[in-house]
């Protein structure tokens, strides 16, 4: 790992605790919960990514703490924009987390693990890609808030990379991954934090 | 410049940068930054240059002396470890005379200051240092692998002693503060000797692995985790952290007990490696979040 890797591994670090210690101040107590799962997964992952450097991406937790994020990102999304469909996404992301641990767990039959990985991740990546975009289009939040839509987008990307990686079916080369991993990190939390901030929440 | 005053120049920036090595200054640092967070945790005028340039001269002169004399008195068994044989004292680079001198010196000079500024706070101080040197190194850790107990109390102790030193007493959160370096230092120190358990034994330094076993010495650093994240959640609810910042000790608490539980159940070498680190990490970003959250 280069030192501007860990440097960019840092830096989402310090957003990430940033977003968790005061981005997220002022918000009910389930959104609260998820984005400080989703962003305390963060921290901690570029916390051992610095100390044990990408090796730590060979453990086989990786593709179940890599759905951790989407999931609990999408849940808090979804509980304060679409009052609706707020037992509903409860619902699935705990059955879509409770999926990927249990096929990655045990050995399973032909593509049903990849199916589930694709299923879960799919319907929480598009979730915070587009339920930002739309609303910000809807005028019901300002349109800083798609930036969560694009780090949705980012870390879509590197989820299913990820998570496609370490189920042995990677979509891009394992060293191209690991190159653009910090960067996309940081460009995803920072897109986060952003948004968050500039809509005012 | 003749060669003999270049010559003489050389060896006194060798002697130095000897000496500086001799108060491992990353531990001395560590161990001076949970000092003031105690300081800065008691919501005193934490502007008061004077006082906190005095705690934090005081105490790092303090722990460099007792963290010296503990490498004078351990030359001996660092010179049979294949890790800390290079060291000064153990290498013959400091001699043994030069390094009890200047532990007691920096010592001296440390407690003393300490006792200048604050009775209770230099009590303290000299507590640190007496169960550091004495209790721990000189008494126990040839003896026993409890010795750590001691040399995590005496790690305790800095923390303590800026409280008290901010407050002018000595209270519950203090002691609870004091608690959460207590139960996270066997954490640092039990992967460590871990990692070095062969050059430990070498040594005939008695250790948990090679008195309990691996799996007794998992399971501990485990229990000490929890209880070290319990005791500084719980400190952190005392001096009124805000949610946030608790909040954000709860994440890295968790991560601290997510390693445990892997070196209890899925142990290597990386893990073992990876919570040694991580709870250097931790330790410091708690003290910084303690900090901050006052300023």
């Amino acid at each position: 790992m280069s030192p501007l890797d860990r440097v960019l591994l840092l830096l989402t670090g310090l957003l990430a605790a940033y977003q968790v210690a005061v981005g997220i101040d002022g918000f009910s107590t389930l959104p609260i919960i998820a984005y400080t799962i989703a962003f305390g997964v963060l921290l901690v992952a570029a916390l051992l990514l610095i100390i044990l450097g990408f090796d730590v991406l060979d453990s086989p937790i990786v593709v179940v703490v890599s759905t951790i994020i989407p999931l609990s990102l999408s849940l808090g999304l979804v509980w304060q924009h679409l009052a609706a469909y707020r037992i509903a996404y409860l619902a699935f992301a705990i059955l879509g987390f409770l999926a990927i641990l249990i096929t990655r767990s045990f050995p399973m039959p032909g593509k049903f693990p990849t199916m589930v990985l694709a299923v879960v991740h799919g319907i929480a990546g598009l979730t915070i890609f587009l339920l930002p975009i739309l609303l910000a289009l809807q005028g019901a939040v300002r349109p800083a808030f798609s930036l969560v839509g694009i780090g949705g987008a980012l870390i879509g990307l590197g989820g299913l990379a990820l998570s496609f990686l370490k189920a042995g079916k990677p979509i891009l080369p394992r060293g191209t991954i690991l190159k653009i991993l910090p960067g996309l990190l940081l460009l995803m939390t920072a897109a986060f934090v952003a948004g968050f901030a500039l809509a005012g929440k | 410049m003749t060669t003999a005053a270049q010559s003489q120049i050389g060896n006194r920036k060798s002697k130095i940068a000897h000496y500086w090595s001799l108060i491992k200054p990353l531990q001395s640092g560590l161990l001076l930054a949970t000092g003031l967070a105690g300081y800065m945790s008691a919501r005193c005028p934490i502007f008061s240059m004077p006082t906190l340039l005095g705690l934090a001269a005081s105490l790092f002169l303090a722990i460099a002396g007792s963290t010296v004399l503990n490498m004078w008195w351990d030359r001996d068994i660092d010179a049979r470890m294949g890790r800390t044989k290079k060291r000064p004292t153990s290498s013959g680079l400091v001699s043994d005379r030069e390094a009890l001198r200047l532990g007691l010196i920096l010592s001296v000079i440390g407690v003393g200051w300490a006792v200048a500024m604050d009775a209770l706070y230099g009590l303290i101080v000299f507590a640190g240092l007496f169960f550091d040197v004495v209790v721990y190194s000189m008494w126990l850790k040839r003896r026993t692998a409890w010795s750590i107990v001691w040399g995590g109390i005496s790690g305790a102790m800095p923390i303590l002693a800026g409280r008290a030193l901010g407050l002018g007493s000595v209270d519950w959160i203090g002691l609870t503060m004091a608690l959460g370096i207590l139960f996270w230092i066997p954490t640092h120190t039990l992967t460590f000797s871990m990692k070095f358990e062969n050059d430990y034994a070498a040594a005939c330094v008695p250790t948990f692995p090679s008195t309990y076993g691996l799996s007794f010495t998992r399971a501990t650093i485990a229990v000490s985790s929890v209880l070290a994240a319990l005791a500084m959640g719980i400190s952190g609810f005392g001096i009124g952290m805000a949610w946030g910042f608790l909040r954000l000790l709860a994440v890295l608490s968790a991560g601290l007990l997510m390693l445990a539980v892997a070196i209890t159940f899925r142990p290597s070498e990386r893990v073992n490696f990876g919570l040694f680190k991580y709870a250097s990490v931790y330790m410091l970003s708690a003290m910084i979040l303690v900090v901050i959250e006052v300023i």
